[in-house]
């Protein structure tokens, strides 16, 4: 827990008239999981959002391994290994899963002609049925990934994410949508990533097993603002936690 | 092309002259570009057949007029003649294309423009049509500067539909159920709108709107088969530029397109003003999307 | 489909297309067409069916593809200005040798590909950030204005067009010559687009097709993708507009080199026709249409442009999947993967 990876410093976003995020701040050492938590409508997905560059924050900084990535696109974002996955998953729905991997495979670096390579060659092919073995999709890798349910496509969108072996994985509800069964293989799964391959997680979810269980550092958000932090301890005992998810305030 | 930008300085009553007539036809693709903003908006199709729709409405003119009509009143004759078209279009294509992915709208509309020229030319012959209105010139200051009568009657002719028009969605019931549908079809038919009907009102309501200035486009300047596609693609600038649902903005853009589009075709030559109607579209969009783009958002 | 079967249509359209010239050979014209719609109906579903990208303005690069291949085919010999000022009955005519027509080609259709390719990566580097309806009413626009650009320019002849270079005495089957330039340039396209489409490259292009927000999510250059797919399609349309222009010899900016709403509806269409986004359909789709186009031609007397209209209305509402998309739906089994255990993959 010693070199920050990423720094939000006092971001603020609007819509219109709707404070969505009011001077927040944060970080996520390198290597760390960090979890974010608060109750529906608090903000996570637009500071999420804020982050990987869906939309121009209206004040503060936002800085990915030192550097300020506030101004940049989606696509350099990505490139840099800052990762995300969606609440409502997106999948390439015409394509079989196996393609999905092999394309999700990072060219963080690639040079033009590695896209005029074949798509795929046996280490990146193993590598994609490992994964899809993990997250129990094997058996369906030659279907359509528009065919498969919510849950399969949470999944394979996961497994996407690990394929493409960011620095940083951005996580929106992973566990929402999927079998009670699975989730603790994906928790087992997360961590594995997290201490195998040295990915950052930052992870919203509203299952507090889930994240009681993975992270190592909470964030708690309640209307745009940040209410509390701490380790999963101390904000289960925080009160103001347990006030804004039960609605006394 | 520079000698032209100095006639243009030292003669400032060409260039008034040249903004007069452009403000004037300016109107007509403002009110186009309203009946293509209405469809688009509630119905979620882009009408490439716009400018063909316009056309048609020219012709029908240049026919009743030739069976001996007064031109003025073949106006609302070209009006219902599209309208019924439009009504007919929207049974047997568009009501089939209003769930579906927007290219599909704008390739089947693209079909049915085509079928329009085609039968225009077909059957009228590849000719440039122009309708006598019977009506003189007006010259301003000392003679310099020209305004045909019609042109000062196809413009006010084109304020008085709009105003109407506009009455018409903000106080009937038809209108009415018209906006709500814009703003949530699935609402509207929970509530009890038929909104395939109202769809269809709109579609022929926006091809009445497109024939009403086709007939004033034959009166006022010239029609031929093929030149539907400018239209619709200076209704679609002005969409884009003004946005959906902003009369203000519309009315302007439409009013500024026709300016430049005189000035410019003064400038580089007549045999270019159309190549510069399809290049600032294209620059039009292009800006557009740079603007978004550093929201970090694109054209969608 | 194992082994060679898998080749087979491969094969017979192949051999189709050398024997045709000399079993009819007085369609040669309409064939070496049918090739370049090949062509033109491949590179346009690239961006169309794999890319999700529509567009309506391929033709900007046919268009200067034909009038690249043609100026240097003049402009090797004789200065352009003349040749163009002369049309129309000028007493100079301007005559090549067999070598100088010859040179004229093998200069003309390479500089016909650079340039269209060149003018995909100008374009595009503009217009391929817009997405959806918005591309597709943008390269509209492109379509006419480079052709109403043509229309108005003197020192390429303006609205009375231009006229490819006559053709020496040499060559005594000028149709057959040029039908082999197509055959092969389809070939050739096919080929390429059956490699690109196995490479990580095909990949992207469906990715960005499928979700271009999560395609750009997950770090893919997507602009640079774009870019490079509709460069390829520009490259082989120059090559086609340069024979297209010998073919049809009399260039007219409007309604043969920036054809928008033929040619360039056309492309669309035989895309659409053999189904969107499948290899095989575009193929398909072309021989379909050509022979429809001919037989309204020769039947629909003055009707044949009304007819082609409403096919389109037709197809893109009643049969939006295509032949192959319908043949699929029919019979699932003939696309079916083979799936194997995991045991049989030798693991």
């Amino acid at each position: 827990m010693s070199d920050v990876l990423l720094q939000v410093t006092d971001v603020s976003k609007a819509f219109g008239g709707v404070q969505a995020n009011r001077d927040i701040s944060l970080t996520v050492p390198q290597g760390g999981i960090v979890g974010l938590i608060g109750p529906n409508g608090s903000g996570k997905t637009t500071l999420f959002s804020s982050i990987v560059g869906y939309h121009p924050i209206d004040s503060g900084s936002i800085r990915f391994a030192g550097e300020e990535i506030s101004k940049l696109q989606v696509a350099q974002i990505a490139r840099r290994g800052l990762l995300r996955t969606f609440q409502q998953t997106r999948i390439y729905a015409n394509m079989d899963c196996v393609k999905n991997m092999l394309i999700s495979r990072s060219l963080r670096r690639a040079k033009l002609t590695e896209f005029f390579a074949p798509q795929s060659n046996p280490a990146d092919r193993e590598r994609a049925l490992e994964l899809l073995e993990f997250v129990g999709l094997y058996s369906k890798r030659l279907l359509m990934a528009g065919d498969l349910s919510f849950g399969q496509q949470k999944l394979l969108e996961l497994a996407m994410a690990l394929m493409n072996g960011p620095r940083m994985l951005m996580l929106d509800e992973p566990t929402a949508g999927i079998n009670p069964t699975l989730i603790n293989g994906v928790i087992d799964r997360l961590k594995g990533a997290n201490e195998q391959f040295g990915i950052t997680l930052f992870v919203i979810e509203h299952n507090m097993r889930v994240i009681m269980n993975l992270a190592q550092q909470i964030y708690c958000l309640s209307h745009g603002q940040l209410l509390a932090a701490g380790t999963p301890d101390e904000v289960r005992n925080d009160p103001r936690v347990l006030d804004a998810y039960l609605g006394a305030q | 092309m520079l000698d032209n930008i100095s006639i243009l300085i030292a003669a400032p009553t060409i260039t008034l002259d040249l903004v007069i007539n452009g403000l004037l036809i300016g109107a007509l693709f403002a009110l186009t570009a309203y009946g293509m903003a209405l469809v688009w908006g509630v119905m979620r199709i882009i009408n490439v057949a716009q400018g063909e729709f316009v056309i048609l409405g020219g012709y029908m003119t240049y026919a009743l007029t030739t069976a001996g009509l007064p031109p003025l009143l073949t106006i609302p004759c070209a009006a219902a003649i599209t309208f019924a078209l439009g009504y007919v279009l929207h049974y047997a294509v568009i009501t089939r294309i209003v769930d579906r992915d927007l290219f599909v709208s704008v390739l089947a509309t693209f079909g049915i423009s085509i079928v329009i020229q085609q039968l225009l030319n077909t059957v009228f012959g590849g000719d440039v049509r122009v309708v006598d209105a019977g009506l003189g010139t007006q010259f301003f200051m000392g003679g310099l500067i020209a305004v045909s009568e019609i042109k000062i009657a196809a413009f006010l002719l084109v304020c008085v539909l709009a105003l109407v028009l506009v009455l018409f969605l903000k106080r009937s019931r038809l209108g009415q159920a018209i906006r709500a549908t814009a703003q949530n079809p699935r609402a509207a038919r929970v509530l009890g709108i038929d909104t395939n009907r109202v769809y269809a009102m709109t579609f022929a309501l926006n091809a009445a709107i497109c024939g009403a200035c086709g007939s004033l486009v034959a009166m006022a300047y010239t029609i031929h088969p093929y030149i539907g596609l400018p239209y619709t693609i200076r209704s679609f600038m002005i969409v884009v530029v003004a946005g959906l649902g902003n009369l203000p903005g519309v009315v302007a853009a439409g009013l500024g397109l026709g300016a430049a589009e005189n000035i410019a075709g003064f400038v580089l030559g007549t045999q270019f003003q159309l190549a510069f109607v399809f290049s600032l579209l294209v620059v039009v969009l292009v800006w557009r999307n740079w603007r978004l783009s550093r929201k970090r958002q694109y054209l969608k | 489909m194992t082994g060679w079967t898998r080749y087979i249509g491969h094969i017979v359209l192949v051999a189709v297309g050398l024997a045709a010239p000399f079993l009819f050979p007085n369609h040669q014209s309409q064939m070496a067409e049918l090739w370049l719609f090949i062509v033109f109906a491949l590179t346009w579903d690239l961006l169309g069916g794999q890319m999700g990208y529509n567009s309506f303005g391929n033709v900007v690069f046919i268009g200067v593809g034909m009038y690249t291949c043609a100026l240097v085919q003049v402009g090797l010999i004789y200065s352009i200005s003349d040749y163009n000022a002369a049309r129309g009955g000028g007493g100079t005519v301007f005559t090549f040798d067999y070598t100088q027509y010859l040179e004229g080609l093998a200069v003309g259709l390479p500089a016909g590909a650079i340039t269209g390719a060149l003018a995909a990566i100008i374009l595009g580097n503009f217009v391929l950030g817009m997405r959806g309806q918005y591309f597709a009413i943008c390269t509209l626009g492109l379509g006419v204005a480079a052709a109403e650009i043509a229309n108005g320019w003197e020192w390429i002849g303006a609205g009375s067009g231009m006229t490819a270079p006559n053709a020496p005495a040499e060559i005594d089957d000028i149709s057959r010559f040029y039908y082999f330039f197509a055959f092969v340039l389809a070939i050739v396209t096919f080929v390429a687009i059956t490699w690109l489409l196995r490479t990580r490259f095909g990949l992207a292009v469906n990715a960005i097709r499928d979700d271009e927000d999560k395609a750009e999510a997950m770090g893919l250059p997507t602009k640079r993708i774009k870019v490079i797919a509709w460069t390829i399609s520009g490259l082989f349309l120059g090559i086609a507009g340069g024979i297209l222009g010998n073919v049809k010899r009399f260039i007219d900016p409007i309604d043969v080199a920036f054809s928008g709403s033929t040619i360039g509806v056309w492309m669309v269409l035989m895309a659409i026709l053999g189904g969107k986004g499948t290899l095989w359909g575009p193929v398909i789709g072309a021989i379909v249409f050509q022979i429809t186009k001919e037989l309204f031609w020769t039947y629909l007397l003055g009707w044949q442009r009304v007819a082609l209209g409403l096919m389109i209305v037709l197809i893109v509402v009643f049969f939006p999947e295509g032949i192959l998309g319908w043949v699929r739906e029919r019979f699932p089994q003939l696309f079916g993967r083979r799936v194997q255990s995991r045991a049989e993959e030798g693991r």
